[in-house]
């Protein structure tokens, strides 16, 4: 089975992400922050990780940097999904190592979307 | 619900003008394409429209709810594999039959246009495609009004636009993302029916009319093939959606794509 994290801050996205990724087939673990997210990388690298930008302790952009220059870290599908809209935040998003960019709010099509192109689907 | 004499209305005139397949049993259907329809011309309900439409109503609004009922469901880089092997594999094929002369590209039924600007967009990114002259038709005044301002909103683009194909074609406009210029002037837009005479329009080297056929009767589906035999220039290909039936006319021309060829005349 495939496994996503889902870091978000916000408890309602997670749940949301979650159940859309539940089923699309994704096993899913969950984060509030990019430090909590770093941590559960560093036990195991998942193939996705559906990355919200504005968070406290480590931002999504400070996240993806980081992970990138970690062992192993450039084999995850990494996906903004964030309410920044801003298409200069979406290119430093790409630049900094993200694979995709959803802006809020989303829903399953979107989310399907996306992964299809990224060769993760179902 | 709209009562049943209005619904076989409805799907008698988008046959006869249309050739468009309208099961009158699906009242939901109706009413959620017609609905804007009535808003816009400040009709109380979609009763009192097609109440209108059966008494004497205007051309311009028995046309307009037509293209209402046509509305076709479009999505950017929708079956992306599709886009990447045309590019690759079937353009480049075309450009050397043509010989240095541009190869004709026609979207028929391109609704709002996010088919033919993926196309577009990739043959902008491409180097040495050679010259192209792409081509977009609709039987909507307003989907194609739409595609041509090239302006979408933020649910839009993210259906099958990849986010690097966004920040890279699009500029930001208020709330809307507009595509650039470059892009939106490799297109040129007409209003077409295709259950009207194609014979003026010239010859095609591929035409894409994707998930089209199955919204259109049996016989409105036929003729329409028919013309598109008739446009497409020799060694020329057609770009059919998954489940649309190409006919006797046509050769399936590759395994994993619905691309065909016209069938070679009996010597």
């Amino acid at each position: 089975m495939k496994t996503c994290l889902v870091v978000d801050d916000s408890r309602v996205i997670r749940k949301v992400s979650r159940r859309i990724l539940e089923d699309l087939g994704f096993e899913v673990a969950e984060a509030s922050d990019g430090v909590e997210a770093m941590a559960w990388c560093s036990a195991v690298m998942p193939d996705l990780v559906l990355l919200d930008w504005r968070m406290p302790a480590m931002d999504g952009l400070e996240f993806v940097k980081r992970l990138r220059a970690e062992p192993g870290g450039d084999a995850p599908k990494v996906v903004f999904c964030s309410v920044e809209n801003d298409l200069e935040a979406i290119r430093e998003a790409l630049d900094a190592g993200a694979d995709e960019y959803i802006m809020k709010p989303f829903d399953g099509a979107i989310i399907a979307g996306k992964l299809d192109y990224l060769g993760l689907a179902a | 619900m709209i009562p049943a004499q209005d619904r076989a209305y409805v799907a008698a005139v988008s046959l006869e003008r249309a050739g468009l397949q309208v099961d009158p049993e699906k009242a939901y259907l109706i009413d959620s394409r017609l609905a804007p329809l009535a808003r816009r011309e400040c009709f109380s309900s979609v009763e009192a429209l097609i109440d209108a439409l059966r008494h004497g109503a205007d051309d311009r609004l028995v046309w307009a709810a037509v293209e209402a009922m046509a509305l076709p469901e479009t999505e950017f880089f929708r079956d992306h594999r599709v886009f990447a092997e045309l590019v690759e594999e079937v353009i480049p094929v075309l450009a050397e039959r043509r010989q240095g002369e541009p190869v004709r590209i026609w979207n028929a039924a391109c609704g709002t246009g996010q088919e033919i600007y993926s196309l577009a967009m990739l043959l902008a990114d491409a180097r040495g495609v050679g010259k192209m002259e792409l081509f977009a038709s609709d039987l909507s005044e307003r989907s194609l009004e739409k595609a041509q301002s090239g302006r979408y909103s933020q649910f839009e683009v993210q259906r099958g636009l990849p986010a690097r194909m966004l920040v890279r074609h699009f500029e930001k406009d208020g709330e809307w993302f507009a595509l650039s210029p470059r892009v939106r002037q490799m297109v040129r837009w007409r209003r077409l029916n295709l259950m009207d005479e194609l014979d003026r329009i010239g010859q095609f080297d591929l035409i894409l009319c994707r998930n089209v056929l199955g919204q259109l009767a049996p016989e409105a589906a036929g003729r329409v093939l028919e013309q598109l035999e008739a446009v497409l220039a020799p060694g020329g290909a057609l770009l059919l959606g998954p489940n649309d039936r190409a006919g006797k006319a046509f050769v399936r021309a590759a395994p994993d794509m619905a691309l065909y060829a016209a069938m070679p005349t009996a010597a």
